[in-house]
């Protein structure tokens, strides 16, 4: 906030012929904006041109597809995306519809279920990394119970383990957008469904034709951007499966750090710049969407 | 009478049907959690719903540091409060001069600075992980506490800077203008009239950087590695490393550390939830 502090009281400015001349307000524009573009500049151009040049070399792609868990990260991070994405959103579309139902209990139901967006994810992440542990895990210990077999080894399995690493994924993200396409159907007007309602319209046509139409642009537009916030998710993988059991769990987000430790760092940002195919027509639609 | 009743009921019965599971399925990591804390560690490990007795032990082991994986608790705490309140001080500072040179200077060449921090926003953080990593380490800021600051800035202010633009568009031109006639410099407009306007979307900004900061594991592991120097983020995932991890005592951190992100959260709830739903819903 140092600026803040700068005295006020700029001269009015000299008419000087050789310089262009700046209004104050543009001077001031530009010193406003000055502490971003820094910021920009040495902590986004200089990496991002540091890293493709680190993954300059023909050479390292090579060597990065020779890597069969390359092959397998980038099929985990398609299925992450398709199932996940999928999953979340429908899911979260139908609870949309259930919490704009007007109940007291909805109500105080809906401020528990942001619960898991409101905390951090490492606690959470980890305690059901815990309560999925073979032996003395609670999901385990409730199977014998009742059943009287033992549970599955369920993060031994790279299936079933990353399948695991999704419903983290999506109970960390569903309320977020849940809370979105609940916004949106409020955003509908009322006298539609009662005006549908007065000419008998059953509750699966008022969807179809009521709230869909209204909701798709939006239900596409969370679909993009949770595809991207989803490619990005590092923890929910690396945090319950930590990549493992024997790298097979990796996604393109967490490749990247297995090749750091590795010490190759060429391929950690080769892994990256693989990826970019499929953030960049994503970003683009999502700046065609914002700049409208 | 009969009909509507029986309707009705079964109305219920359906959104219970559909609370109940939502409940649970919300609330089991949380409790999980919550239980472990509360537990001795024979009790936890033995699958219990809840323990036959219940004991603070495992707080009074956190607090007085008296574990091997503990012994720099507090400290780490002191970490991420101060880094998480640094990153939120400075993103508000860079963003809302960003956000005032754009849309009430109209600043030359503002339309292209807010894209390209738009599209920074847009690119997942953990792409950005390694090339942030091996920058500071050029930079020579490795195990310094200013890499994770100025790596979660850098991360934090293209977004702010996009909701404090909207916001600031949505002010009266005529403000500005009735300012200028009355001899206003830029900086008493932007004293003045701009930042007390601005408070409810300042305070949103504030709690987004300052929360981003504080939950941020993957650049916090990456760019710090001291044990004086981590956060308590860091320090949960390094209980990981052992094989005989004290559980008790890191869901009884994790536990500590998802307090107060949790409490801002909820006592900010009217800006974040707003704030947020505007940015997408508008898209």
């Amino acid at each position: 906030m140092s600026t803040l502090a700068i005295p006020r009281v700029e001269p009015a400015l000299p008419t000087g012929p050789a310089k262009r001349r700046l209004s104050p307000w543009q001077t001031w524009g530009l010193i406003l904006i000055a502490p971003y573009v820094l910021v920009f500049l040495v902590f986004v151009v200089y990496p991002v041109g540091y890293g493709l040049w680190l993954a300059r070399h023909p050479a390292s792609y090579v060597r990065l597809v020779d890597d069969p868990i390359f092959a397998r990260s980038v099929v985990n991070t398609l299925v992450f995306l398709i199932v996940g994405i999928n999953l979340k959103m429908l899911v979260a579309l139908l609870l949309s519809g259930f919490f704009v139902t007007a109940r007291t209990w909805i109500k105080w139901l809906s401020l528990v279920f942001i619960l898991p967006w409101a905390v951090p994810s490492i606690p959470t992440i980890l305690s059901i990394r815990f309560m999925l542990n073979p032996e003395w895990g609670i999901i385990n210990h409730l199977i014998f119970r009742f059943t009287g077999a033992d549970g599955p080894n369920w993060l031994n399995e790279p299936s079933v383990a990353l399948a695991m690493a999704i419903l983290v994924h999506i109970w960390k993200s569903l309320p977020f957008w849940t809370l979105i396409l609940i916004a949106g159907r409020l955003a509908i007007p009322a006298e539609m469904y009662e005006a549908a309602s007065v000419d008998g319209a059953s509750g699966w046509q008022k969807f179809k034709f009521i709230t869909w139409p209204s909701m798709q642009t939006l239900y596409l537009t969370s679909s993009i951007l949770s595809m991207i916030w989803t490619l990005g998710d590092f923890n929910s993988v690396y945090l319950l499966t930590g990549g493992g059991p024997a790298d097979l769990t990796h996604v393109l987000a967490t490749l990247g750090i297995r090749y750091l430790r590795l010490d190759q760092v060429d391929l950690s940002m080769a892994s990256i710049v693989c990826a970019l195919p499929l953030v960049l027509p994503l970003v683009y639609f999502m700046m065609k969407r914002l700049s409208k | 009478m009969k009909m509507p009743t029986l309707k009705s009921v079964t109305t219920e019965a359906k959104l219970l049907l559909i609370g109940i599971p939502v409940l649970l399925w919300t609330l089991i990591p949380v409790y999980h959690l919550f239980l472990f804390s509360i537990s001795p560690k024979e009790s936890a490990f033995a699958g219990k719903l809840w323990p036959d007795h219940p004991t603070l032990h495992n707080f009074e082991v956190v607090f007085g540091q008296k574990h091997y994986y503990l012994s720099h608790f507090w400290l780490q705490l002191w970490n991420s409060l101060l880094i998480a309140v640094t990153v939120g001080m400075l993103t508000l500072f860079v963003a809302t001069c960003a956000a005032f040179a754009i849309s009430r200077l109209k600043v030359k060449g503002g339309r292209t600075i807010m894209n390209l921090a738009l599209f920074t926003y847009f690119i997942p953080a953990a792409f950005l992980a390694v090339p942030m990593y091996k920058t500071m380490g050029n930079y020579g800021l490795l195990n310094n506490q200013w890499a994770l600051i100025l790596a979660m800035v850098t991360i934090a202010a293209p977004y702010s800077i996009w909701v404090l633009k909207q916001a600031s568009d949505k002010l009266p031109y005529e403000l500005d203008e009735a300012a200028r006639m009355d001899g206003a410099t830029p900086l008493q407009l932007f004293r003045l009239v701009y930042l007390p306007l601005m408070m409810p979307s300042l305070v949103a900004i504030g709690t987004y950087a300052l929360l981003l900061a504080w939950n941020e594991y993957l650049y916090a592991f990456l760019l710090l590695s001291n044990d004086r120097q981590i956060t308590l983020s860091v320090a949960l995932g390094n209980f990981l490393a052992a094989d005989d991890s004290p559980w008790e005592l890191l869901m009884t951190v994790g536990l500590i550390y998802a307090l107060p992100p949790a409490a801002i959260y909820y006592a900010f709830k009217r800006y974040m939830v707003g704030g947020l739903t505007a940015g997408a819903v508008k898209a």
